[in-house]
């Protein structure tokens, strides 16, 4: 995956944990809990479905790489360059 | 002994929410009732397949936001729909409560069978992989959840804890409800039961294994106590919720209050693990009376809890004959004929369904009863067709469940 299907595989993911919120305007250096209603649950979440989605496992140290679009990207992209977008 | 107290030791109700398959309010429900209009429908559960059920189509983003729905349990999405529904319609300026004052007691049939039936379906897809296991497991399996998401969603501060009790736990949540507002515990109570139970298959493939599942090429025909030709039990889902404060506050507030608990009981049979025990549901009935002072002639409707299981039937009847042997003018229904087994919802509706026939004058019936299992023969028997009552003061509402648990309340007209 690219850094921009990797963005958009985020989103989806987003999509589902916080149906109620606006994705569109979602700045990608801002922390994602500043600008949406997200705890610590729906962050388990998000490692979840990666997991489930991609066999991908976060470990609890990079958690915190999971705080805005930008860094989640940056993280994931050399653990998802060789996964293809579905 | 209620009927005495002091008037802060009486307590009424004076709000009702409820979603039932055939109603998601009490006027709603109420004309369902009156007019025989079933709420069973065809059902589809993974594993068993097609089959029955009383499914709910209360508007669940009413009360709560998609993602409030999405981590949370039906049970607790559908307490949250009949706890706000109940306190709108006490007339109650929420924002004015003291909510560290509010009480939520929530009788439940089981809890966690979902929840957990969902995680093993999933982690399936997995190969049994258990870290695909859904860290909202818990909070979601937990057996107050139903309660504490009612208590999140109202910022309600006070108690709240769920009464498991069977199919008895309507009432069961109800005289839990009164007796903590008589100990002073809270000053408002939201107390009643729910149910999500058709959401897991293993309720249904349970009653199957026990021959006790109901079938029928008509839905609204399948759900027929004290008929010779009824089957089984049809599984429901709903909720019935009751604002419950004391006769002091409820008359200084000028609430209008649907009825008083003026007496209750709660038995054992000791006896088996699903057989019901007509002796002690007799005992159970006997005891609310004497502590309503009450003779059994004296109660206008009685709402029997009848799943139209054979023996299930045949026991309560036995019981009721052995109460209300000698009552002829205390008319009998049931209400499940319409809705299904509402499990830890049953009793709570069932209730809910008769209380304003104290308004009305009418009891409704028990509807699809062609042929009357000669063994269920009573007096008072309302089949089919609703029956003008006139005056109604008491009505008295049984639930029983498995491990021989009975309940009985009764409700006096204000």
């Amino acid at each position: 995956m690219t850094g921009e299907e990797i963005k958009e595989e985020i989103l989806d993911i987003l999509e589902a944990i916080a149906p109620d919120e606006d994705l569109t305007q979602i700045d990608d250096a801002v922390n994602f809990r500043e600008q949406m209603e997200l705890d610590s649950m729906d962050f388990l979440d998000i490692v979840m479905e990666l997991r489930k989605r991609h066999r991908i496992q976060v470990p609890e140290d990079d958690y915190l790489q999971l705080a805005n679009m930008n860094s989640t990207v940056t993280f994931l992209l050399p653990l998802m360059k060789d996964i293809q977008k579905v | 002994m209620i009927r005495s107290a002091q008037d802060d030791q009486r307590i009424v109700i004076t709000g009702i929410g409820l979603t039932a398959p055939n109603g998601d309010n009490l006027a709603d429900f109420r004309a369902a009732l009156l007019a025989g209009r079933s709420g069973v429908d065809k059902y589809f559960i993974r594993y068993v397949g097609d089959t029955l059920a009383g499914e709910c189509h209360f508007d669940e983003l009413k009360y709560q936001k998609r993602k409030e729905v999405r981590r949370g349990t039906r049970a607790g999405g559908v307490g949250i729909y009949c706890a706000n529904e109940a306190v709108a319609d006490s007339g109650i300026e929420w924002s004015a409560v003291d909510t560290s004052r509010v009480g939520v007691y929530i009788g439940v049939t089981e809890h966690g069978n979902v929840e957990t039936e969902n995680e093993i379906n999933e982690i399936k897809a997995f190969d049994y992989d258990t870290r695909v296991w859904s860290h909202h497991h818990n909070p979601r399996t937990v057996a107050n959840n139903p309660a504490g998401e009612i208590t999140l969603n109202m910022s309600i501060t006070g108690p709240h804890y769920t009464i498991g009790a069977a199919c008895a736990a309507g009432n069961a949540g109800l005289i839990q409800g009164a007796q903590m507002l008589m100990l002073g515990e809270c000053d408002l109570a939201i107390a009643g039961g729910v149910s999500e139970s058709i959401r897991t298959f293993g309720i249904f493939a349970g009653f199957a294994s026990q021959g006790a599942l109901a079938a029928n090429e008509d839905p609204t025909r399948a759900s027929r106590p004290f008929d010779r030709d009824r089957n089984g039990i049809v599984v429901s889902e709903g909720g019935g919720l009751f604002v419950l404060e004391r006769f002091s506050d409820a008359s200084r507030r000028g609430a209008r209050i649907y009825g008083e608990l003026v007496g209750y009981a709660m038995t054992s049979d000791a006896s088996d693990f699903v057989l019901p025990n007509p002796v002690q549901q007799a005992r159970c009935m006997n005891l609310a009376l004497a502590r309503a002072e009450l003779s059994a002639d004296e109660i206008d409707i009685v709402s029997t809890h009848a799943t139209a299981t054979e023996s299930g039937d045949i026991q309560e009847c036995d019981a009721l004959r052995r109460v209300f042997g000698n009552s002829p003018d205390t008319l009998i229904n049931n209400t499940k004929s319409f809705i299904g087994h509402a499990m830890g919802a049953a009793g709570s509706l069932e209730l809910a369904g008769n209380l304003l026939a104290f308004q009305d004058g009418v009891c409704h019936p028990t509807i699809n009863v062609d042929n009357l299992d000669p063994r269920c023969e009573l007096p008072g028997l309302v089949l089919n067709e609703s029956r003008e009552k006139g005056k109604v003061d008491y009505i008295l509402n049984n639930s029983f469940g498995m491990l021989g648990i009975n309940s009985a309340v009764i409700i006096k007209k204000i």
